[in-house]
């Protein structure tokens, strides 16, 4: 998967070992120390970077387990590491200063006073900006902060309250920001009913029913659809599945002083990979060039076929 | 699952099948042996049966991914077969995620797969198939030989150039 991204133009990678040290931790996804050492020699032979996920927040008695990450992660000489947790960030500033320390969207860190801590206090290269600001909001912040913004262009728009939504671990007791796996495949279900719609479980929840003809989302509480004693049709209560797409605000992006793209996706196909990446590597290169970039068609692949620019057109965005 | 316009071959008896068990044999060996790390991945779920109903195919596939003793088979279509989980496309589209050149998350959103069961386990299955470098489709052409490789040939072209499209 990290040869198809590289294959396919970006410019870094991110990725996580198989544990809760990132916020992917699925079943057979992710590497190994031995995959990640190969991977990273492949990225470099090419010109791209490694950046190592280290986004979930450790808990009492297992630091050890970010630890061992950040010491492997060094040890094989990635590009940068993303971290959420200060506790896991002092632990690499102190133990491997050498290291660039970017700050995942899993902080939270929206404003300029919150970035410029984590930037004195553990020198913060690079923050990932969460998909709650608008364009004017980021010109903004950016001037009164000394590192670099990456913001969001494309994938899940999964917003709640990100590195605080705690809607998984209230229904099955495993939780997104400390296990690093929202909506687990180990506890989402699927039944078809007699007239062929797909009722979506998390647990002993009912999250969705989709009928037979209707598009799909992910099985995730703040996707689902309920009814109430007030609204007896369901409805979703929290905002619908749609994809974030800002191919069309490049322009917009640059001008406002974002030095990175973010492509969300570890846990999506080489095909995924390969045509968000290419299609994003070509709009950039035409908007670096001074041209209008060429926006492909990327809606089959966004979540309920359905795309927005959220927060960074609107903050009102449904 | 979207409503499907084609129209399924007629399901064929448990003895039709017999002639076609060696040559799934063969094949699930040979994709072992051109990507031999296939089913590394799979971890607790290596024992697993998934069940995989390809739209048009007048049969089912069973297939349990053990490294050590891989299986796939051809089961009848009629009597529900117990399984980890199911997994249910066209051939097309399944052969697409096969070969890296679909997305299942898009895949399911427009309802063209469907899954049941062991979702774990079908997650799994298809990171391990991702993480692939290559193709399975093209191990599977690889193994005809003499006249089977000549009728091949057209359709392994016309795989490639819809593939080229897809995604």
């Amino acid at each position: 998967m990290l040869r198809a991204a590289v294959d396919a133009g970006a410019d870094a990678v991110y990725c996580g070992f198989q544990n809760a040290t990132n916020a992917r931790n699925f079943t057979g996804l992710n590497f190994t120390s031995e995959e990640l050492h190969s991977s990273v020699a492949y990225a470099h032979a090419h010109g791209a970077k490694v950046l190592l996920a280290l986004n979930s927040f450790a808990s009492a008695g297992r630091f050890p387990l970010w630890k061992e990450a950040a010491d492997c992660g060094a040890r094989i000489g990635v590009d940068a590491f993303i971290v959420a947790d200060i506790g896991v960030a002092a632990y690499i500033a102190h133990h491997h200063p050498h290291c660039r320390l970017h700050l995942s969207v899993q902080a939270g860190a929206s404003s300029p006073e919150a970035i410029n801590f984590y930037c004195r206090e553990f020198g913060i290269r690079r923050a990932v900006l969460p998909r709650i600001l608008t364009i004017p909001e980021i010109r903004q912040l950016k001037a009164e902060i000394p590192c670099e913004i990456e913001t969001f262009v494309f994938g899940n728009h999964g917003l709640m309250v990100e590195g605080r939504c705690s809607l998984t671990n209230y229904a099955v007791g495993i939780s997104t920001n400390m296990d690093g796996a929202c909506s687990p495949p180990s506890k989402v279900r699927y039944d078809r009913d007699s007239a062929g719609a797909v009722i979506a479980s998390l647990g002993s929840h009912v999250i969705d029913r989709f009928a037979p003809d209707e598009q799909a989302g992910y099985p995730t509480i703040c996707k689902g659809r309920y009814c109430t004693a007030a609204r007896p049709e369901p409805f979703y209560a929290f905002e619908e599945p749609i994809s974030l797409n800002l191919m069309e605000m490049l322009p917009a992006l640059a001008a406002v002083g974002v030095d990175a793209l973010k492509i969300e996706g570890r846990q999506r196909s080489r095909a995924y990979v390969g045509n968000v990446v290419g299609g994003f590597r070509k709009a950039i290169d035409a908007v670096a060039a001074g041209r209008a970039p060429d926006l492909i068609d990327l809606l089959a692949l966004t979540e309920g076929q359905k795309q927005t620019q959220g927060a960074f057109m609107t903050k009102k965005w449904r | 699952m979207k409503h499907v316009t084609t129209k399924r071959l007629p399901p064929i008896p448990a003895v039709c099948l017999l002639p076609v068990q060696p040559l799934l044999k063969r094949i699930v060996k040979r994709i072992i042996l051109d990507h031999p790390t296939i089913f590394d991945r799979l971890g607790p779920y290596k024992q697993c049966s998934y069940v995989i109903d390809a739209g048009r195919l007048p049969f089912l596939l069973l297939l349990r991914p053990d490294p050590l003793n891989p299986r796939l088979r051809a089961l009848t279509r009629g009597p529900a077969h117990p399984c980890d989980a199911r997994i249910t496309g066209s051939c097309a589209q399944l052969a697409r995620m096969a070969d890296g050149c679909g997305d299942g998350d898009a895949l399911f959103f427009s309802r063209d797969i469907h899954i049941t069961g062991n979702l774990d386990a079908v997650v799994c299955l298809r990171n391990a198939i991702d993480d692939l470098d290559g193709s399975i489709m093209d191990s599977i052409w690889g193994m005809l030989r003499g006249p089977g490789k000549l009728l091949g040939q057209p359709a392994r072209r016309r795989y490639h150039r819809r593939a080229a499209t897809w995604a």
